[in-house]
C-alpha cells in the first residue's frame, strides 16, 4: 500500500508498504529518518517517540496505515535548518543541553528522550508555567529508557534546557 | 622507554585536555539522530537476514529440511551448518559453540538456520516453513548438581570439546578454583583436614555466620540490538560494518568460520547502542557473513528484543554458600567461600569468569586464613558469559552480606567492620598478590559514612507526595507501612585482563599541517560503546601534543588491536597507546626543530614540550610554531607519523591448587551508602539515596566520569530490587523489557559522588579503570538497606517483594 503524510512539515509517501509494518520501520527503512531508535519495538522503552499530531507517542505501536495524511515529528525536526550537514545547523536547545550536560553515551535512547524533553518544555515553559521541577521530570520521562547514565546528567540536561528556554522567551 | 616516562604539564595552555571535560566529538550527531548505529545501516540492494532458532533447551537434532522455505518468494538463501565453508565451531576463549547447531541443540534459542530476503517479514515467514526434526531430551538445569553430581547427564560430550589443560575441564565442570591461604594451605587435597582446621577456627571464633546466597541472572539490557550489515568485496572477502566491544576478537573468530584469511574479514565499527559485556561474543556477525558471501549482496541483521535476549549471554547466575568467622574485636579470624556460576551452554568468558569469582571472592579484608572454591559448569541453561563486574559483582553481594551479619552478631557499625578488616596498600589478595597501589578503603568508608545524609520523610514539605513513596503514583502508600533503612557495600575489581593475558592496545597517531593549522590524527580499533573514549583519546592527543585540533578515525581492523571494550581498561590501554604513540610523535617534532638548528644548544629534550600549536623550551620559551616547523602536508611539508602498542605488566595464571598468584593488573573500589524507604506490608522499595565514594587515580574526564560511576551504579540497582532473566526448565519466561525490568528515571535516586586521586604509579597518568567498581557495590548496599528497614534475611538478589513481606512464592 502507499502511505503518505507529513514529517517535520514536509509532505513524504511511502510505496509497496507491508500492512504490518510500524510507522518506526516505514520512517528508519522507507524515508530515509533512522533517528527515531529501534530498541525493544514493544513500546516499553520510549526510544522511538515521535510526535503524531503534536502528541508523543511510540512509532513503533503505530501501524504505518494509522500515519496516513498525519503530522509527525522526529528527532530529525528538532535541529534548524534540517538539509544542512551536522556541523553548519545549529542545534535545539533541548539537543544542544543534552550534549552540554554529559546526557548522551551511547545514545540509543536520545533521540526518544529529546522528543519527549522538547514536549515536556513546550507543556512547562513553553505554556508559561516555569521550569519543571526533578518530580515533574521524572514524571515525563518515565517512559524512556536509558541503560547508560542512571539518568543524573539527564535531569542536569532538561534543567539546562528549561533555563535557557525561559531565558529566550523572555527575551535575554 | 624514556619517552613514556616524561612528566606531562598537565596544566598546560592547551584546551580540553586531559582533565577537563571537553564535549563528546560524537555528541552533536547523537543528538540529531545522524549517528550511524548498526541497525542503521543500509544500502540500495541489501537483503535482510534472519535466525531460526531452537524452541527446546536440550534436544537431538534428526533432520533439517528447508525445501519449502526456499520456495517463499522474495528468499535467496536458507542456509545450516552444512553451508558453513570454515571451522563449524568458535568460541571467544574455548571454540565450543557451533556457528549452527548440528546434531544438538544445547539451549533454547541456539540458532539453526538463517535465511536472507527481500524485507524481513519474508525472511520470518521462510523461517516458519524449515522443518527441523527434535528429538527432545531432558534439560540440564541444576548448576550445583552439573557441579557435583558425577552422575549428572553431560552438555558436552568429552570428545567434543577442544583441549584446554589450563581449565581442565571435567564433566560438566568448565573450570574449578580452588583457593587456599593460611592454616588451609596445608590441607588442599583433604575435605578430612580441611574440616578439621575449620572446626578449629570456629571454636576460636566469637562469632561464626554462614548463610546461601543466590544472585539471579542479570542481562545487560543494552539498548542498541545486535545488528550489522555483511557486504561481499571483490576479494573474495567481505567487509563487516558491526557493533562490537572487540574488532580483532571478531575478525579471529569470524575468518577462521567463513574459511577466509584475516585480512579477507574486514571488521568496521558501526555505532554502538551500549554493551556492557553482552558484545563480547558474537551474534549475528557470520551469519550476516555467510549470507552475503553466499548471495553475493549486503545483508542486514537486526535482532528484535525477544531475539536479543537469546542473542547474548548474560550474566552468571551464582549459588554461594559463605562461612565466616570472626574475633570478639570483630576481626575476621576465617571465611570460607563456594561460588558455582552457571555457565549455560556454552564456555563464553566462564572460565575468566571463574578466574574472577575465586580471586576476589572473599572481598577486600585482611583474612588470614581463607578457603575458596569456584566453579564454573556447563548447563542447557541460557548461555552465560561476560557483563560489567564479571564475576566480581555475585561474590560481591554474598561477602557483603557477611560483613553485615557478622556487624549485626557483634555489635558493631557496618562501616566500623569494614574499617577494622579493611585492605590497604601492601596488603594481599587470597591469591597472595601484594595490592602494590594506593588503596584508601578505610577513609572511603568514612567518607562514605559521612556525606550528608538525605532529609527524613517527616522533613519533607509533603511527606504524603505520593512521588515520594514507595509504589510511586500508584498510589499504594500515603505513608503508613513505610519504614527507612540504611546500607552499605564496598568491593574488589580487577581492571584489564587477568591471568596472563596480554591484552595491549595499538594507537597511530598522526600531526601534519592542513590550512596552515596543526591537526592530530588518532586511529585505534578500540571500540566506543557509549563510555566516551572517543572523548579521552582527544584529550591525551591534546595534552601530549599541545595541538587542539584533533580528528578521531573511525575504529576498524586497519590497525592494530586495541583489546575489548570490557574489564574498565580502555582508558588505560588505548589511553595508554595513544599516549606513548604521541611521545613518538613528539620526539621526532623535537628532532626535526633541532636538525633545523631551532632548539639552542644546551637544551636538552626534558626541557621541551609541545603547548599551543608551538615547541617550547621552560627555560627559552617558545621556539618554534608547529606550521613553520613542519609546513603545509599538501605542499609536502613533513607528516610525522607513529603506531605504537602499549602493553600492561604481564600478569600469571592462578595454580590450580592453591589459587595463588599475580593474575591481576590492577584494582580498583568503590564505596556506596544506600538509603531506602520500604513499604513492608506490600513489599514496594523506593531507593532514596544511593551515594558513592571511589579513587579513580586520576580524573580524565570529570562529567563522563560521574556517568560512569552513576550508570553504574544504577545497574546495581536493578540487580539489587528487579532485574532477573527468569529460567524455569533452562526456558527463559520473561524475555522482553515488559517482564525484564531495568530501572527507569523513577525507580533511581540522585546519586552524590564523591571522587579520589590516589595515582596507580603503574598506570598512564594514574588513571584507575572506573566503569566497573561502582556495579558491585551498589547491589549488596540496597539489599543491607532493605534488610535494615525490614529484618529480613534477603539473601536473593534481586530482592522480591515476597521477600520483604514474607511469604513463600
Amino acid at each position: 500500500m502507499r502511505v503518505s503524510f507529513e514529517v517535520n512539515g514536509e509532505k513524504v509517501s511511502a510505496d509497496n508498504v507491508w500492512p504490518g509494518e510500524s510507522l518506526l520501520y516505514v520512517l528508519r527503512e522507507r524515508l530515509g529518518l533512522p533517528g527515531s531508535k529501534n530498541a525493544c519495538e514493544q513500546g516499553e522503552c520510549g526510544s522511538c517517540t515521535v510526535y503524531f499530531d503534536g502528541e508523543t507517542a511510540c512509532s513503533c505501536m503505530i501501524a504505518a496505515g494509522q500515519a496516513e495524511g498525519r503530522r509527525v515529528g522526529t528527532v530529525e525536526g528538532l535541529a534548524e535548518g534540517r538539509g544542512k550537514g551536522a556541523d553548519e545547523r545549529p542545534l535545539g536547545a533541548v539537543q544542544e543541553a543534552f550534549v552540554e550536560a554529559g546526557a548522551v553515551q551511547c545514545g540509543f535512547c536520545t533521540p526518544g528522550l529529546l522528543v519527549q524533553t522538547d514536549d515536556l518544555l513546550e507543556r512547562t515553559v513553553g505554556a508559561g508555567e516555569g521550569a519543571p521541577d526533578d518530580a515533574q521530570i521524572r514524571e515525563a520521562l518515565a517512559g524512556n529508557l536509558c541503560r547508560c547514565t542512571g539518568y543524573e546528567k539527564i535531569i542536569d540536561a532538561v534543567h539546562l534546557a528549561a533555563e535557557r528556554r525561559a531565558g529566550a522567551g523572555s527575551g535575554s | 622507554m624514556a619517552a613514556t616516562t616524561r612528566v606531562t604539564d598537565l596544566s598546560s595552555t592547551t584546551r580540553d585536555g586531559v582533565g577537563t571535560s571537553p564535549r563528546r566529538p560524537d555528541g552533536t550527531l547523537k543528538v540529531t539522530g545522524e549517528f550511524a548505529y548498526s541497525s542503521d545501516m543500509w544500502m540500495e540492494d541489501m537483503l535482510w537476514g534472519a535466525s531460526l532458532r531452537s524452541p527446546h533447551p536440550h534436544a537431538r537434532i534428526l533432520g533439517i529440511d528447508i525445501t519449502e522455505a526456499l520456495k517463499v518468494a522474495g528468499v535467496q538463501a536458507v542456509l545450516t551448518h552444512e553451508d558453513v565453508p570454515g571451522e563449524k565451531r568458535y568460541g571467544l576463549e574455548y571454540q565450543d559453540q557451533p556457528v549452527l547447531a548440528f546434531d544438538k541443540v544445547r539451549y533454547k534459542g541456539e540458532p539453526v538456520a538463517v535465511v536472507a530476503a527481500d524485507h524481513p517479514e519474508t525472511a520470518r515467514r521462510a523461517m516458519e516453513r524449515i522443518r527441523v526434526d527434535y528429538e527432545v531430551l531432558e534439560p540440564v538445569s541444576d548448576s550445583r548438581q552439573a557441579a557435583m553430581d558425577p552422575d549428572c547427564p553431560l552438555v558436552h560430550e568429552p570428545h567434543e570439546l577442544p583441549h584446554h589443560p589450563e581449565y581442565n575441564p571435567r564433566g560438566n565442570r568448565l573450570r574449578y578454583q580452588p583457593i587456599r591461604t593460611g592454616e588451609f594451605s596445608g590441607t588442599a587435597g583433604s575435605a578430612e583436614r580441611e574440616n578439621g582446621v575449620l572446626e578449629r577456627l570456629r571454636a576460636e571464633a566469637a562469632a561464626v555466620v554462614t548463610t546461601e546466597y543466590e544472585v539471579g541472572m542479570q542481562d545487560q539490557a543494552f539498548l542498541g540490538p545486535e545488528s550489522g550489515l555483511a557486504v561481499p568485496a571483490e576479494d573474495g572477502g567481505v567487509d563487516l560494518y558491526v557493533a562490537t566491544q572487540w574488532l580483532h576478537v571478531d575478525q579471529r573468530q569470524i575468518a577462521p568460520a567463513l574459511g577466509l584469511d584475516q585480512e579477507q574479514v574486514r571488521l568496521t565499527l558501526a555505532g554502538v547502542g551500549g554493551a556492557f559485556g553482552a558484545r563480547e561474543d558474537l551474534s549475528m556477525q557470520i551469519h550476516a557473513c555467510m549470507l552475503a558471501l553466499h548471495t553475493g549482496k549486503p545483508v542486514k541483521f537486526v535482532y528484535n528484543r525477544e531475539e536479543s535476549f537469546y542473542g547474548h549471554v548474560h550474566r552468571h547466575p551464582a549459588k554461594m554458600r559463605y562461612e565466616h568467622g570472626a574475633t570478639a574485636d570483630g576481626r575476621l579470624l576465617y571465611a570460607a567461600g563456594e561460588v558455582i556460576v552457571d555457565g549455560g551452554a556454552y564456555a563464553s568468558a566462564t572460565p575468566a569468569v571463574v578466574g574472577v569469582a575465586s580471586s576476589l571472592g572473599l572481598g577486600p579484608y585482611e583474612i588470614p586464613n581463607a578457603l575458596m572454591d569456584a566453579y564454573g559448569v556447563y548447563t542447557t541453561n541460557p548461555p552465560c558469559g561476560a557483563m560489567r563486574g564479571f564475576g566480581a559483582v555475585q561474590a560481591c553481594f554474598a561477602y557483603e552480606s557477611q560483613m553485615d551479619k557478622l556487624a549485626a552478631e557483634l555489635g558493631l557499625h557496618p562501616v566500623e567492620i569494614r574499617v577494622r578488616n579493611a585492605m590497604s596498600q601492601g596488603s594481599k589478595v587470597i591469591t597472595g598478590q601484594e595490592i602494590d597501589m594506593p588503596l584508601p578503603m578505610a577513609e572511603m568508608l568514612e567518607r562514605c559514612r559521612d556525606l550528608p545524609m538525605p532529609p527524613e520523610r517527616a522533613q519533607l514539605s509533603d511527606p504524603s507526595d505520593q512521588r515520594t513513596l514507595p509504589g510511586g503514583v500508584a498510589g499504594t502508600t500515603r505513608g503508613e507501612g513505610v519504614v527507612r533503612g540504611v546500607g552499605y557495600g564496598v568491593g574488589l575489581k580487577n581492571l584489564c585482563f587477568s591471568e596472563g593475558f596480554d591484552d595491549y592496545s595499538t594507537a597511530r597517531v598522526r600531526m601534519e599541517v592542513v590550512g596552515g593549522e596543526p591537526v592530530v590524527l588518532v586511529h585505534t580499533a578500540a571500540a566506543e560503546v557509549g563510555q566516551g573514549l572517543v572523548t579521552v583519546k582527544g584529550q591525551i592527543a591534546r595534552t601530549e601534543l599541545g595541538v587542539e585540533k584533533v580528528v578521531i578515525a573511525p575504529s576498524d581492523t586497519q590497525v592494530g588491536s586495541a583489546g575489548s571494550s570490557s574489564a574498565s581498561r580502555q582508558s588505560y590501554m588505548t589511553g595508554g597507546a595513544v599516549k606513548v604513540a604521541c611521545a613518538s610523535v613528539r620526539d621526532e617534532v623535537f628532532s626535526l626543530a633541532r636538525s633545523k638548528g631551532l632548539v639552542p644548544d644546551g637544551i636538552e629534550d626534558t626541557d621541551l614540550s609541545l603547548s599551543g600549536g608551538k615547541v617550547v623550551s621552560a627555560t627559552a620559551g617558545a621556539l618554534v610554531a608547529l606550521p613553520d616547523l613542519l609546513g603545509e602536508a599538501a605542499e609536502g611539508g613533513a607528516v610525522v607519523e607513529h603506531t605504537r602498542e602499549f602493553h600492561h605488566r604481564p600478569t600469571e595464571m592462578l595454580d590450580p591448587e592453591l589459587g595463588q598468584g599475580d593474575s591481576h593488573t590492577q584494582f580498583g573500589m568503590c564505596v556506596h551508602r544506600a538509603v531506602v524507604d520500604v513499604d513492608v506490608d506490600l513489599g514496594l522499595v523506593k531507593v532514596v539515596a544511593l551515594d558513592a565514594v571511589q579513587d579513580v587515580g586520576k580524573v580524565m574526564h570529570p562529567q563522563q566520569l560521574a556517568g560512569q560511576i552513576q550508570g553504574g551504579s544504577t545497574q546495581g540497582l536493578g540487580l539489587a530490587l528487579m532485574e532477573e532473566v527468569q529460567v524455569e526448565a533452562s526456558e527463559i519466561r520473561n524475555p522482553s523489557f515488559t517482564d525484564y525490568l531495568i530501572p527507569t528515571i523513577l525507580d533511581t535516586p540522585p546519586m552524590r559522588i564523591d571522587v579520589l586521586e590516589r595515582p596507580d604509579p603503574h598506570a598512564p597518568y594514574g588513571l584507575r579503570g572506573a566503569g566497573e567498581p561502582p556495579t558491585l557495590s551498589s547491589t549488596p548496599a540496597i539489599v543491607a538497606a532493605v534488610r535494615d528497614a525490614t529484618g529480613r534475611p534477603l539473601t536473593h538478589a534481586p530482592v522480591r517483594p515476597e521477600d520483604i513481606v514474607g511469604i513463600e512464592v
